[in-house]
């Protein structure tokens, strides 16, 4: 459990961390909380000649409401997100979610950013931003640009950011009225990755109609997967048990999961339908409060 | 009956707060990682990434390059020295350090060492082995097939076969079991886990060249025999070698067996003249040493229709890996696995096992458990169920029926064991109170109408513990007694000294509230010192619940020699004769006049300032206790678990466990030791297997898949006591430090199969993962 050795560099400022990005090209890595980058390099599976450390730059930890949006900083901790009361009300997929990522002590360190920047299929979060329909902001040395995050994940650990961008924010639109959502996760036990995992976002209208729907699957295939089968089918009619039923039945279609020691593939569909089913049913529950 | 002493003695029956637990909780523990000695330097192991290969090279060249390195050894170095095997702890060898194949995935191949840690783990990269991959046996069924691969070519016999082992009587057990109007079987696979204690295993090795003595600070449970191991094996005068054990963080058996990072250690040290350390990763530790069960058994039972059992055939296979690593007592090479006839009156038994080698880690050791008992009791409790589910009648009942009654201890097995005391009624009915069972039978039959899934599920297990009679046990030759060195200062003061050595245990208090017991001194003014052989008296160490059983007769044995003398003393004070005195804990008194007394206090000063004449100073005793029997501990576990049938989620609802370890020493101690084993039974019944692929590749050798249950997965348990004294034992006391993890595992499955039964569903195998429960469902057509 003793990495290579590596040089470490403590850049104070964002454009700074990206000359550093850019000088020491792929053989740096951007270390946020360390929860994934680190054990990686104690099994020797990840060597990165340079390691930026990002957690000395200012004002990159944030979490507001702004001009339509929910802005999340890029190296805002998880156990913040938990206990942040705007998204414990207002965006309670996103605290589900949170809140069954790792343990205390990981959740005290791990960062939002690092959760997407990651890549891992396993990991909880892009499930749920992709139920939300969040976007991703990347700087680099020309500035901002904007990634839906339907097009952020790309394979197994890689994302479209480029190599020398940081992950600086998570925008979500902040959801009309009628809206809510859930996320489901089955783990082996606390602090272990999904076996499968759903979250779901619904808004409904007065009569219980579906006017939009978001569907996210963790650790159902080589990247988070969003259901856009189910989505397709859902838009537009009333959620009842039948239709849920279909749809639920619909997402598992869109898994495609592998069998592992946590299950035979055909298990992690099963899971996928019934944990979509109680997704949404809580998403409505959560609507109509 | 024991005396009752007051909360300032702290005797037995007080729950005194655990005297280790303030350094512990100050995190000032010394551990062997903790042990920095000047000019230490640091070795890390290679290991093969191949179950079975032909090691066709081995370059250290680079590795030799790497700054900080000092040397890096083979086996063929180890050759030269005669030391590239081992003896295992049963009857047969293993390799320290690879010389011509290797045997499983993990295996030591070279040991590095280097000034330091990061040193040593760069150079480990660059040693480059040249393997040749050979045909792979993973499973123990095909290790006898014709064409299975012959593992060990260092033996004569060209077979996978260790050894065939039987007890009882196979005719009458054969005849029983056909004339039987009721029969059930059950095929059960106690899969192989591993104790996976906190701290991993590692040491020091210091060998000082101007003294010529050995140190060894080591993760072990048993000081004493390694030290002899290491002075038979290694050549060096046992004087001249020191083992100390330090704080210990858990070792379930898993530090028992002598580990070839040990012996490469030693080795370096010898060589090299400076001290060097050496520390397990968490996956060396999950990947390469002592593994636990693995055994494959059939339970046959003939019984009557009424539910009376007439006999018990039980058939296994044992699956020892590479080496046969068991540590164990030598009389007995499947352990004690004969006891599976557990708590019922089997008038005929059967019972036979075979060992064979795999492409597997080396083992079987005991997790918390006398040699097999775990086994033996999980195989017994799941028959007995397989047999309810036959008569259609409550495993509750059937087990009430078929006890064995306390008027007929010490009862005989027909296996050959002598149990000592027993009332396993009693047990049984405080577990179904406490459980209100009747209400859960009646809310079980009300779920089952509305397509719910609950089951209750009942395991009364009798334990052996204690090991052993001289007669009977011994270790690599060495007789299982245990012992312990008192000595009381001049202030009355007390330092007391055993073979045995805690691993979490609490034995800093319980064996000073043995001596406060016996000598009336204050569990606050005794030390408890284990784990340093130079000072401590030889033992054989702390494993199978034998510490209270065997080092806690030793204690109070050697506590009744002191007091014995300090009667002389008392008499010669109050100048009255030695049967004029009366004892009460804490001092001697004249018979009928109380106020003329002498507390252990006096006499203790007296015995080195104003002895009667012609008596030798000082006031101790060593005392070496050779039990006359084992102890049998028992109890009734009861686990109610809930099913989601949309995930195959189970979920332990309930838990009650009523335990009988005979007289209890400190019964906040004792139920912590019940609440660790429940958890780990926990872990075992339902997230724990070390697996491999076809290719032998280890799967679950980490945290992220061998997985250790938390608060959050464990239920509350309930627990409960009855007391039945073991009738040979000084004080009463049976030993219980194993029991939750030898009596729970069934009854979490038996509360799963419960659950299902209905289904028709009669065993499933551990770990029963959400998944299995799922395929099981989906198979009944439970769910889609
Ligand atoms: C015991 C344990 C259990 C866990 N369980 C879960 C779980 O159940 N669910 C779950 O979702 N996760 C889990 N994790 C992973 C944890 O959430 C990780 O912390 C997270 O995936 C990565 O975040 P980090 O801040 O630690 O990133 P780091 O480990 O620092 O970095 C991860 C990767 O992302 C890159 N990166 C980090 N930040 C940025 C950025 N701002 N811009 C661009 N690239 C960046 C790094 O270069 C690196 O390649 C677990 C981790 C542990 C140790």
């Amino acid at each position: 459990m003793i990495p290579p050795s590596f040089e470490y560099l403590k850049p104070r400022t964002v454009p700074e961390a990206i000359s550093l990005l850019e000088e020491h090209g792929e053989n740096a890595k951007i270390l946020s909380g360390g929860q994934s980058l680190i054990p990686m390099m104690k099994f020797r599976l990840a060597r990165p000649g340079w390691l930026i450390d990002i957690n000395h730059i200012p004002n990159l930890a944030y979490i507001r409401e702004e001009g339509g949006y929910l802005k999340i900083g890029g190296l805002t901790r998880e156990a913040d997100i938990e206990s942040s009361d705007l998204i414990r009300s207002k965006f309670p997929v996103l605290h589900d979610t949170a809140f069954v990522i790792a343990d205390p002590q990981v959740r005290n360190l791990a960062t939002i950013g690092g959760n997407l920047a990651h890549a891992d299929p396993a990991n909880d979060h892009p499930a749920t931003m992709l139920a939300l329909g969040a976007q991703v902001v990347a700087t680099g040395r020309r500035g901002e640009r904007i990634i839906p995050i339907e097009e952020f994940f790309v394979s197994i650990f890689t994302t479209a950011l480029q190599h020398d961008e940081i992950l600086t924010e998570i925008r979500v639109p902040v959801p009309p009225p009628g809206s809510g959502g859930a996320y489901f996760k089955v783990e082996r036990k606390v602090g272990d990755f999904a076996t499968a995992a759903v979250a779901a976002q619904a808004t409904l209208d007065g009569q219980g109609v579906c006017q939009g729907v978001g569907i996210g699957m963790t650790n159902v295939g080589p990247i988070p997967i969003k259901a856009r089968t189910a989505e397709g089918f859902l838009k537009g009619k009333t959620l009842t048990e039948i239709t849920i039923a279909e749809a639920s039945r619909l997402a598992a279609g869109d898994a495609q999961p592998s069998s592992d020691s946590r299950g035979p593939a055909e298990y992690k569909k099963a899971l996928v339908k019934e944990l979509t089913k109680r997704a949404i049913n809580r998403a409505i529950e959560r609507a109509r409060q | 009956m024991i005396q009752q002493t007051s909360p300032e003695i702290g005797g037995m029956g007080h729950s005194v707060k655990r005297k280790e637990d303030r350094r512990f909780i100050q995190g000032k523990g010394n551990y062997v990682d903790d042990v920095h000695l000047p000019e230490m330097v640091y070795g890390q192991l290679v290991r093969s990434p191949y179950a079975h290969a032909r090691i066709k090279n081995i370059n250290i060249e680079n590795a030799k390059q790497v700054p900080g390195v000092l040397a890096v050894i083979t086996g063929d170095d180890l050759a030269k020295a005669g030391l590239a095997w081992m003896p295992t702890l049963f009857f047969d060898k293993q390799m320290v350090l690879a010389t011509g194949k290797v045997l499983f995935q993990a295996q030591e191949v070279a040991f590095v060492v280097a000034e330091d840690r990061y040193a040593a783990a760069d150079a480990a990269e660059l040693v480059e082995v040249e393997y040749e991959e050979l045909p792979v046996l993973v499973d123990p069924h095909h290790s006898l097939d014709a064409d299975a691969p012959i593992l060990r070519e260092d033996r004569e016999q060209k077979s996978n076969h260790i050894f065939h082992w039987e007890v009882g009587d196979r005719l009458a057990t054969q005849k029983a079991i056909e004339e039987s109007l009721v029969k059930a079987k059950v095929d059960a696979v106690f899969q192989r886990c591993h104790p996976a204690p906190l701290e991993t295993c590692g040491c020091v090795a210091d060998f000082n060249t101007a003294t010529g003595r050995l140190t060894v600070w080591l993760t072990s449970q048993a000081p004493h025999a390694h030290r002899t191991l290491f002075a038979l094996v290694g050549g060096i005068p046992e004087n001249n070698i020191r083992v100390i054990s330090p704080d210990i963080g858990g070792g379930f058996g898993n530090k028992v067996p002598i580990y070839p990072g040990y012996v490469c250690a030693i080795v370096a040290s010898l060589k090299l003249g400076r001290p060097v350390k050496w520390i397990e990763t968490r996956s060396e530790n999950l990947q390469s040493t002592g593994f636990a069960r693995d055994y494959h058994m059939t339970a046959e039972i003939g019984a009557d229709p009424d539910g009376t059992v007439k006999a018990l055939r039980v058939k296994t296979l044992a699956d020892h890996g590479a080496f046969n690593a068991a540590a164990q007592p030598t009389k007995f090479p499947a352990g004690l696995f004969s006891i599976c006839t557990g708590s019922y009156q089997f008038p005929n038994a059967f019972c036979e096992v075979d060992g064979v080698y795999t492409n597997k880690a080396p083992g079987g050791i005991a997790y918390r458990c006398s040699f097999r008992v775990t086994e033996a009791s999980y195989l017994i409790e799941r028959a007995m169920d397989v047999l309810a589910y036959e008569l259609k009648t409550d495993p509750a009942e059937l087990r009430l029926k078929n006890f064995i009654p306390p008027e007929k201890f010490p009862y005989q097995t027909p296996l050959g064991w002598s149990y000592d005391s027993g009332n396993y009624r009693a047990a049984m009915d405080k577990a179904l109170e406490m459980a209100g069972y009747r209400e859960l039978r009646k809310e079980q039959e009300e779920k089952r109408k509305k397509g719910e899934l609950m089951g209750i599920g009942v395991s009364s297990f009798t334990e052996v513990v204690g090991a052993g009679p001289s007669h009977t046990f011994d270790i690599v030759g060495i007789k299982m007694f245990d012992s312990c060195e008192i000595r009381i200062h001049p202030t009355g003061k007390a330092i007391a000294r055993l073979g045995t050595k805690s691993q979490g245990q609490g034995h800093e208090t319980t064996f000073p509230q043995i001596i406060a017991q016996e000598l009336g001194i204050p569990v606050a003014d005794i030390t408890l010192e284990e784990g340093d052989t130079d000072t401590a008296p030889y033992g054989l160490g702390t494993y199978a619940s034998r510490s209270t059983p065997v080092a806690g007769g030793a204690t109070s044995m050697a506590s009744r020699k002191i007091r014995e003398k300090a009667r002389k003393i008392a008499a010669h004070l109050l100048e009255v004769s030695e049967e004029d005195l009366e004892w009460e804990p804490g001092k001697f008194f004249v018979k009928g006049a109380p106020s003329k007394a002498k507390t252990i206090q006096d006499i203790a000063f007296a015995a080195y300032t104003n002895l009667p004449a012609g008596m030798e100073a000082g006031l101790e005793a060593v005392h070496y206790y050779d039990p006359p029997n084992l102890t049998f501990p028992f109890g009734t576990y009861i686990c109610v678990v809930d099913i989601d049938k949309g995930t195959g989620e189970i979920k332990v609802r309930r838990f009650i466990a009523v335990d009988d370890c005979g007289n209890i020493i400190n019964p906040m101690i004792v139920e912590g030791q019940i609440h660790g084993g429940l958890t780990e039974g926990l872990g075992i019944a339902f997230m724990q297997l070390i697996s491999y692929d076809e290719s032998g590749n280890v799967q679950g050798g980490n945290f992220m898949d061998y997985l250790l249950p938390t608060a959050v997965e464990t239920p509350n348990w309930e627990t409960g006591k009855t007391c039945t004294p073991s009738p040979h034992h000084p004080i009463g006391a049976k030993g219980v430090g194993e029991s939750p993890n030898v009596g729970s595992p069934a009854a979490f499955v038996n509360a799963v199969v419960d659950a299902l039964s209905h289904l028709g569903v009669r065993h499933i195998d551990m770990p029963i993962t959400p998944w299995k429960v799922w395929q099981i469902l989906k198979e009944k057509g439970m769910a889609e």
